[in-house]
C-alpha cells in the first residue's frame, strides 16, 4: 500500500468535492428515508448516470446532462407521487435500458459507463468543486427552510392541509433538491459510492441518532469519514472507489449490528 | 355565547360515494362537540369534512376566514427506524410542553420509538391539542391510553378552553358524557343533536 498519492496536489481537489458530497448526501439521505423514498436516490443517481452518457455522446458536458436527467427524473417523481416505489422502478429500468444501450454502441461511452459506476473521482475537475460548493450553500438554508414540512408531512399528514395549505410545493422543491444533489455526486464520485452515502450513514444514523438533529449531524459524520477512509484505501491499494466507498460503508452497518429497520 | 367558528349544514361526505351524512350542526368558541356512533357510521369521514379530507357530495361548511384548524386522525405513522425526540414533535406543531402529565414530561427527551403505545398516543394528542388553531378535531383520543391518560386527558378537556372549539369523535360513552357540552348522534341514516 502506498500512501505518496496522498499527498500529491493532483487528488486535493477530487478529495476536497467528494467531501463536501460525502458530508450532504447523507442529510439528503436521511429526508428520503423518512419519507421511505430512498429508493428515489438510486432512480436518480442512475437518470443522472444516463443523462450524462447521453451528453457525452452529444459532446456536451455531462454534468449538466446529469443535472437535466435528474430534474425530470425528480419532476417525474413529483407527478407519479402515488405509484411510489413503482415509479422509481420505472425510472431506474428507462436508465439502465439507456446507459447500457449507449454503452453498446458507442465507444466513449463504454469508457464514460465504467467511469460514473467505478467512481471516477480522481477525474473530478474544478467545475464538480464549484457546483459542489454551490450545492451546499443552496442546499443548507433550503433544507432548513423545508426541515419542519418534510417532518410534519411524516408525523402529521393532516397539519398542513387541515390548515388550508398545500404542502406538496416544498415537498417538490425537495424532491428537485435531491435529484440535483445526487445528479452532482453520480458524474463526480459515481452512481454506486453517491448511493452508498445516501443510503447508509442515514441508516446508522438512523439507529443511533437520540433525535432528528443528532441523526442529521451523525450521518454527515458518518458519510464524511467513511469517504474518508474509503478515499485513502483506495488510492493506497490502486482500487475503483466506488466499489470499495460501498464495502467500507457497508462494514460500518454489518459490524456494530445495525438494525435494518424499514429497509 | 362564543364567536361561531363552524357551520356545518346538510353535509354529505365520503370517497367514491357518500358514506356518512346528512350532519348538521355550529361549533362556537368554548364548545367541546361529541360526535358519537357506532362503528361505521361515518364519524370519522365527517370530521375529515370539516376541513376538505374528503370529497363533500352535498351541504357545506362554513368557517369565518382564517380559522385555524388542527386534526388529530386515528393511528400512527410508523415511526421505528425515525429518530425523532418527544420534545421535537412537539415544536413541530407548535406545542408547548408545560401542562403534560409528569409521567410523559420526563420522557419528552426520548425517541418516539421508544415510547409505549400509549405514551406516543398521549404525545400526538397534546401536539394536536396544543398547537395554535382554532378549531381541534380529535378521532379517537381515547384509543391506547390507559385509565391514568383518559383521565388526565378528560380533566384537562373539562377545564374551560375558551379560546378554542373542539369536535370529539369517539364511541367510549363515558368519556363523551365527561368531557363534552354538547353531542350529535351519528347513524347509517345520519346525524342529530
Amino acid at each position: 500500500m502506498s500512501l505518496d498519492l496522498l499527498f500529491d496536489p493532483l487528488f486535493r481537489l477530487p478529495f476536497i468535492t467528494g467531501l463536501l458530497l460525502a458530508g450532504l448526501l447523507p442529510l439528503i439521505g436521511m429526508y428520503l428515508r423518512l419519507r421511505g423514498e430512498w429508493l428515489a436516490a438510486l432512480a436518480f443517481a442512475q437518470m443522472a448516470s444516463a443523462g450524462a452518457l447521453v451528453a457525452m455522446v452529444m459532446d456536451g458536458p455531462m454534468l449538466l446532462g446529469g443535472a437535466l436527467a435528474a430534474l425530470l427524473a425528480a419532476l417525474f417523481k413529483g407527478l407519479m407521487a402515488r405509484a411510489g416505489a413503482h415509479a422509481y422502478v420505472l425510472m431506474m429500468l428507462v436508465a439502465w435500458g439507456a446507459g447500457v444501450l449507449l454503452v453498446a454502441n458507442h465507444p466513449l461511452a463504454e469508457q464514460a459507463g465504467h467511469a460514473l459506476f467505478d467512481g471516477q473521482l480522481y477525474f473530478t475537475g474544478e467545475a464538480h468543486l464549484a457546483a459542489s460548493v454551490v450545492a451546499w450553500g443552496v442546499a443548507a438554508p433550503l433544507l432548513w427552510w423545508l426541515n419542519r414540512s418534510l417532518l410534519l408531512a411524516h408525523v402529521f399528514p393532516e397539519f398542513h392541509r387541515a390548515r388550508g395549505l398545500d404542502p406538496r410545493p416544498r415537498l417538490m422543491v425537495f424532491d428537485v433538491l435531491a435529484g440535483m444533489v445526487i445528479a452532482l455526486a453520480t458524474v463526480s464520485i459515481g452512481v454506486m459510492a453517491a448511493f452508498a452515502l445516501v443510503f447508509v450513514p442515514p441508516l446508522i444514523a438512523s439507529r443511533f441518532g437520540r433525535s432528528w438533529r443528532a441523526g442529521l449531524a451523525l450521518a454527515a459524520l458518518v458519510g464524511m469519514l467513511g469517504y474518508s477512509a474509503a478515499f485513502v484505501l483506495s488510492l493506497g491499494f490502486d482500487q475503483p472507489f466506488g466499489p470499495v466507498c460501498a464495502l467500507l460503508l457497508v462494514g460500518l452497518v454489518v459490524l456494530p449490528g445495525v438494525k435494518s429497520d424499514r429497509l | 355565547m362564543g364567536e361561531v367558528l363552524l357551520r356545518v349544514e346538510g353535509l354529505v361526505a365520503g370517497y367514491a360515494a357518500p358514506v356518512a351524512g346528512p350532519l348538521a350542526f355550529t361549533l362556537r368558541r368554548g364548545e367541546i362537540l361529541g360526535l358519537a356512533g357506532p362503528n361505521g357510521a361515518g364519524k370519522s369521514t365527517l370530521l375529515k369534512a370539516l376541513w376538505g379530507g374528503v370529497k363533500v357530495f352535498a351541504g357545506q361548511v362554513v368557517k369565518p376566514p382564517g380559522v385555524r384548524i388542527s386534526h388529530q386522525a386515528q393511528g400512527f405513522t410508523d415511526l421505528r427506524g425515525v429518530p425523532i425526540t418527544g420534545r421535537e414533535l412537539l415544536a413541530l406543531t407548535g406545542a408547548p410542553p408545560e401542562g403534560l402529565p409528569p409521567w410523559l414530561a420526563e420522557r419528552l427527551g426520548l425517541r418516539l420509538d421508544r415510547l409505549s403505545g400509549g405514551q406516543l398516543q398521549f404525545l400526538r394528542l397534546w401536539a394536536c391539542l396544543m398547537a395554535p388553531a382554532d378549531i381541534v378535531l380529535l378521532d379517537e383520543p381515547s384509543n391506547n391510553l390507559d385509565r391514568a391518560g383518559v383521565d388526565y386527558l378528560a380533566d384537562w378537556l373539562g377545564r374551560a378552553h375558551a379560546e378554542q372549539g373542539i369536535v370529539i369523535v369517539s364511541h367510549d360513552p363515558a368519556l363523551i358524557e365527561r368531557v363534552c357540552t354538547r353531542l350529535v348522534q351519528v347513524d347509517a341514516r345520519g346525524a342529530q343533536e
